[in-house]
C-alpha cells in the first residue's frame, strides 16, 4: 500500500471531520482523491500538521483529524508530548509512515530505525499501527468515535503522479473556516 | 494598576481568548496572572505554540502567545510560512531579553538581533518599556486581527515588573 491507497481509505471514510493535511504530496494527492471543504491543505510550515489540528480540536468540538509523515512527525516530535498532555477526545493523529521524505525524493528518514509509534506510545499516546489496506479500514471506518489516539500507517514509499493544488490560499483558509 | 494587570487587561479588552505560553524568569508575574484570567496552554517549542494558536484562529478564537525573544527565532519559518502566506493573525508577547541590565551571557545576541529580524520578516512590532501599557496592547491585537498577520509586542524594563 503506498500513500495514495492509504489516503483513498482514510477518505472514504471520512464525514464531516475536519482534516489538517500534511504539505507536499500528501496533500496534493488527498485533494486529488476527494477535494472537501472541511480539508485545510498545508502550504508551508513542515511539521505543523499536529499542532494546527490540535489547536482546532481544543477550541471548538467538531471531531480533527491530522495527517501526517513520518519526517514531518520527527520534525516537530514535541508536539507528541503537549497532544498526549491536553488529550482532547475529539482528536486524532494519522501518520503515514514510508520512513522517506517522500515530497524531496524519498530520502530515508531515521523511522527506518526509530520507530514512530515507539515514540507515541513513550509520550503515553494510545496507538495502533496498520500495516495493509484491510487493517487501515477496519479502523478508519471508526474515526469519528471520541478519542484521542494515534494511528500509524506503514506504506512504500512513492508519489502518485497528480498535480499541485490550485486553489489560493486564502481560499482554502476561508472555506475550511466557514465549515466550523 | 501594575503593569501585568495593565497587559492581562489589554488582551481581555482586546479580546484575546485563547494563549500559548513558555516561561520567562523577567516575566514570571505577567505570565501567571495571563494564565489565571485566559485560557492558557503550555507548549513545548515556540514555533508549536504559533501552529496551535493558527489551528485556534481557525476555529473562530483570537489567539496570542507569549515567549522569550528566543522563540522569534524559533518560529521564523512558521511566522512566513503559515501565518503569512494563509494570512493568519497572532498577538505575539515578548519577553525582549538582551538588554543593558542583562545578566545572562547569552541572551544578548538574539536579544540584538530581535528587532532586525523582525524588520526582515515585515512583522510590525511595538516596543513597551513603561506604562501605560494597556492601549498598546489593544491597539496591536487590532493591527494584527484587522489586518491578518502576527503582531509583536516587545516588553522589556518596567513592563515587566
Amino acid at each position: 500500500m503506498k500513500r495514495y491507497e492509504a489516503l483513498e481509505e482514510i477518505s472514504e471514510n471520512l464525514n464531516d471531520e475536519l482534516v489538517v493535511c500534511n504539505i507536499g504530496y500528501p496533500s496534493r494527492e488527498l485533494y486529488q482523491i476527494k477535494d472537501r471543504p472541511q480539508n485545510f491543505y498545508m502550504l508551508g510550515s513542515m511539521g505543523l500538521a499536529s499542532s494546527i489540528a490540535l489547536g482546532l480540536a481544543l477550541s471548538q468540538p467538531k471531531k480533527v483529524i491530522a495527517i501526517d509523515g513520518d519526517g514531518s512527525t520527527l520534525m516537530n516530535m514535541g508536539s507528541l508530548a503537549t497532544i498526549s498532555y491536553y488529550h482532547p477526545e475529539n482528536f486524532t493523529l494519522i501518520i503515514l509512515d514510508n520512513g522517506a521524505y517522500g515530497s524531496t525524493g524519498d530520502q530515508p528518514t531515521i523511522a527506518e530505525e526509530v520507530k514512530i509509534e515507539n515514540i507515541c506510545k513513550g509520550c503515553g499516546l494510545e496507538t495502533k499501527v496498520m500495516k495493509n489496506s484491510q487493517e487501515l479500514d477496519n479502523l478508519t471506518n471508526k474515526l469519528g468515535e471520541s478519542e484521542t489516539r494515534v494511528l500509524v500507517v506503514k506504506i512504500e514509499k512513492g508519489n502518485a503522479d497528480v498535480p499541485i493544488i490550485d486553489m489560493k490560499p486564502e481560499e482554502i483558509k476561508n472555506r475550511f473556516m466557514r465549515e466550523i | 494598576m501594575k503593569p501585568s494587570e495593565e497587559i492581562c487587561a489589554g488582551m481581555e479588552e482586546a479580546g484575546i481568548d485563547f494563549v500559548c505560553t513558555l516561561p520567562c524568569g523577567k516575566a514570571e508575574k505577567t505570565i501567571d496572572l495571563i494564565k489565571k484570567k485566559l485560557p492558557s496552554h503550555k507548549i513545548t517549542r515556540e514555533e508549536e505554540g504559533v501552529g496551535i494558536c493558527a489551528g485556534a484562529y481557525l476555529a473562530g478564537k483570537k489567539p496570542a502567545i507569549f515567549i522569550q525573544n528566543s522563540g522569534i527565532g524559533n518560529s521564523i519559518n512558521a511566522l512566513k510560512s503559515l501565518n503569512e502566506v494563509f494570512s493568519i493573525p497572532l498577538l505575539i508577547l515578548v519577553s525582549h531579553r538582551g538588554g543593558p541590565e542583562e545578566k545572562i551571557s547569552a541572551q544578548i545576541p538574539m536579544g540584538e538581533a530581535t528587532k532586525p529580524i523582525l524588520d526582515t520578516l515585515g512583522i510590525q512590532y511595538y516596543e513597551l518599556e513603561t506604562p501605560p501599557l494597556k492601549q498598546i496592547i489593544r491597539e496591536a491585537t487590532n493591527h494584527a486581527f484587522e489586518n491578518q498577520e502576527p503582531v509583536a509586542v516587545l516588553l522589556r524594563g518596567d513592563a515587566l515588573e
